[in-house]
């Protein structure tokens, strides 16, 4: 069976890893756009904390402890980090151009993709998927090994509960109270401070969790982030940072869209997401989801 | 918080309120030291190391006229040194052009993707001009790994010096050292002179508050392109310049770390001063020399400078200078 001169298998098989590293997209991007609506900072240091992650599964599971601890622990462990580099060192900026921020977290990022290096190296360690999640299906039109299917799925529920708890609840009308108009919220008696603080160690966590969730797909590398920020970079600018289910939904999209790409044209599946940000810019420079201001 | 980011600039505005009536003579002054210097410096230390430095420092002065006066930040300022260096390498190798014409051809060919990518980037403001910068260099990169005219990892090799003019050998290194002196000299020059003109004047008051130039008649976006595609231009003159000097132009030169690189020289000599980026630039490339034997610790290194710098010491060091001199430099 061929579709537009291809094999079925070839086409479903990008799709799927089209989607897989959308997943990845989409979760850094909610975790880069959370971060920005409330900081006002981008984080660089974004693509360095997921390879964080990647590496805190990686040394439990020298302890012996397994894949779905690791996914649990690895967030807080990260994003813990993240919030003492949110107090000591990003809370200094808060009063400046928020260039400087971008610049501090470039320089954090350098520091720690560094040291890593130098302890592990730059070829990968290897994580095993864990056994509940081997095999795979096949679903009549192509092979779906669990791990994949389950990747997907479980960014899409972290990606919706993140929408969900910043649009419908109250501690998320907070939070959008405080991208607003931090001042007026700090008024009625809420600690914005220490909601700042929270609001970078939870997307710090987030990209810590698609770190775990990439350990047994890719290796476990301390390059692993470098090259993936600058696409979600580019992924952020297509979007628009002003809606969350539009980072989700652009990740997503532009995963696929790169799937696609290795298909049809495999010499342009590195560039293919620069080109379609290039073409955004051109036609609707606030993004797709992004409000002109 | 807007109250505060005018606090913060008044520093800077006070530089632009003393420097225009009086107070160009410690700028000559400072001038003719480092002129000096660098004429000079082939005597004590390596042509090839101090011929690094004036590229860097061509380059950073470039990528600061945009930064320190234009307050736009760029983070893709390789993919002009990238573009420019197999410009001119391919120019001198395998067309056989004079070395001038080569560095005319390469730092055209900046010039081009200056103008094409500033279109696209100065469509977005603030942090989304940083990343979509860093976004186009990363497929300018991309293109360069795949191009065949580049060799890929290899790089394009023993790239001939050639005869200036067809005259001067240039394979005598202080023929070339003084080439490369000539270039950074001049295009040091020609951004002062930038800075200091009803343009550069016109920049600090976009940078300063873009709304307010806009309302008092200025088309702030094209004000912005010429600055980009001028920054963009002399970056890729030393990065032309830079490729004839090591015969040799690589990926190395497009890579993002580049990119970060000539931020953090401009960062530590002093953003939006004169003579800081040289500063830097000379700073970062002798600790690249001497700590070359530690490898990765570099990139270490470097991130600690700019954690540093920007918590710390966001004058730079001729920031620091001229403020404890109470002349900006």
């Amino acid at each position: 069976m061929d579709i537009l001169g291809l094999p079925v298998q070839a086409l479903f098989g990008q799709l799927l890893i089209g989607l897989i590293n959308g997943s990845f997209y989409a979760l850094l991007s909610l975790g880069l756009a959370v971060i920005f609506g409330l900081l006002n900072i981008i984080n660089f240091t974004h693509g360095a904390q997921y390879m964080m992650g990647a590496f805190v599964a990686w040394f439990l599971l020298q302890y012996g402890v397994g894949y779905w601890w690791a996914l649990l622990v690895a967030p807080l462990v990260v994003g813990a980090t993240g919030i003492v580099i949110e107090r000591l060192m990003i809370a200094r900026l808060y009063k400046l151009d928020h260039l400087y921020g971008l610049l501090l977290t470039f320089g954090l990022a350098l520091v720690i993709q560094g040291l890593f290096r130098q302890q592990f190296g730059s070829s990968g360690q290897p994580y095993p998927i864990p056994t509940a999640l081997s095999g795979g299906q096949n679903l009549g039109f192509m092979f779906l090994p669990t791990y994949r299917g389950w990747v997907i799925a479980a960014s899409l529920v972290v990606c919706l509960a993140t929408w969900y708890v910043i649009e419908r609840t109250k501690l998320g009308s907070y939070l959008r109270a405080a991208t607003e108009n931090p001042p007026l919220v700090q008024a009625f008696g809420i600690n914005v401070p220490r909601m700042v603080t929270l609001t970078y160690g939870f997307g710090v966590a987030l990209a810590a969790f698609a770190g775990v969730m990439a350990a047994p797909i890719y290796q476990v590398n301390p390059l692993m982030g470098e090259n993936l920020i600058i696409v979600v970079f580019a992924v952020v600018v297509i979007g628009g940072m002003g809606s969350i289910l539009g980072s989700i939904l652009t990740g997503f999209g532009l995963g696929v869209v790169e799937g696609l790409t290795k298909v049809f044209y495999p010499e342009a599946s590195n560039t293919v997401i620069f080109i379609v940000m290039a073409i955004v810019l051109l036609l609707k420079p606030a993004g797709l989801f992004g409000a002109q201001k | 918080m807007a109250a505060e980011i005018q606090h913060q600039r008044a520093g800077s505005s006070a530089i632009q309120e003393a420097s225009p009536p009086r107070g160009f003579a410690h700028h000559r002054i400072a001038f003719v030291v480092m002129a000096a210097l660098f004429a000079l410096a082939p005597l004590v230390l390596y042509p090839v190391f101090m011929m690094k430095v004036m590229c860097f420092a061509l380059f950073a002065c470039a990528f600061n006229l945009l930064l320190g006066f234009g307050g736009l930040l760029s983070f893709g300022h390789a993919m002009f040194l990238g573009t420019a260096g197999y410009a001119s390498a391919h120019a001198a190798k395998v067309w056989g052009l004079t070395p001038e014409l080569a560095i005319v051809f390469a730092t055209g060919c900046a010039a081009l993707l200056a103008f094409a990518t500033g279109l696209l980037a100065i469509r977005r403001q603030g942090i989304y001009f940083a990343m979509i910068t860093l976004a186009l260099a990363q497929l300018v990169f991309f293109f360069y790994l795949q191009a065949p005219f580049t060799h890929g990892e290899d790089g394009i090799q023993a790239v001939p010096r050639g005869r200036l003019f067809g005259l001067v050998d240039l394979s005598e290194p202080i023929a070339m050292y003084f080439l490369v002196y000539a270039i950074f000299i001049g295009g040091f020059l020609l951004i002062y002179r930038t800075v200091h003109s009803p343009f550069g004047q016109v920049l600090k008051a976009i940078r300063e508050n873009e709304s307010r130039a806009i309302s008092l008649g200025y088309d702030t976006d094209r004000f912005k392109l010429l600055a980009y595609v001028l920054s963009g231009t002399i970056a890729g003159l030393a990065g032309g310049t830079k490729a004839l000097v090591f015969q040799l132009a690589t990926l190395t030169d497009a890579h993002w770390s580049i990119s970060g690189e000539v931020v953090l020289m401009t960062l530590l000599g002093g953003m939006g001063t004169i003579f800081g980026p040289v500063v830097g630039a000379a700073i970062i490339v002798t600790m690249q020399n001497q700590l070359a034997q530690l490898g990765g610790w570099v990139t270490v290194v470097q991130g600690v400078i700019f954690v540093v710098c920007v918590l710390a010491f966001r004058r730079g060091v001729v920031g620091e200078i001229g403020h404890w001199l109470k002349k900006p430099l």
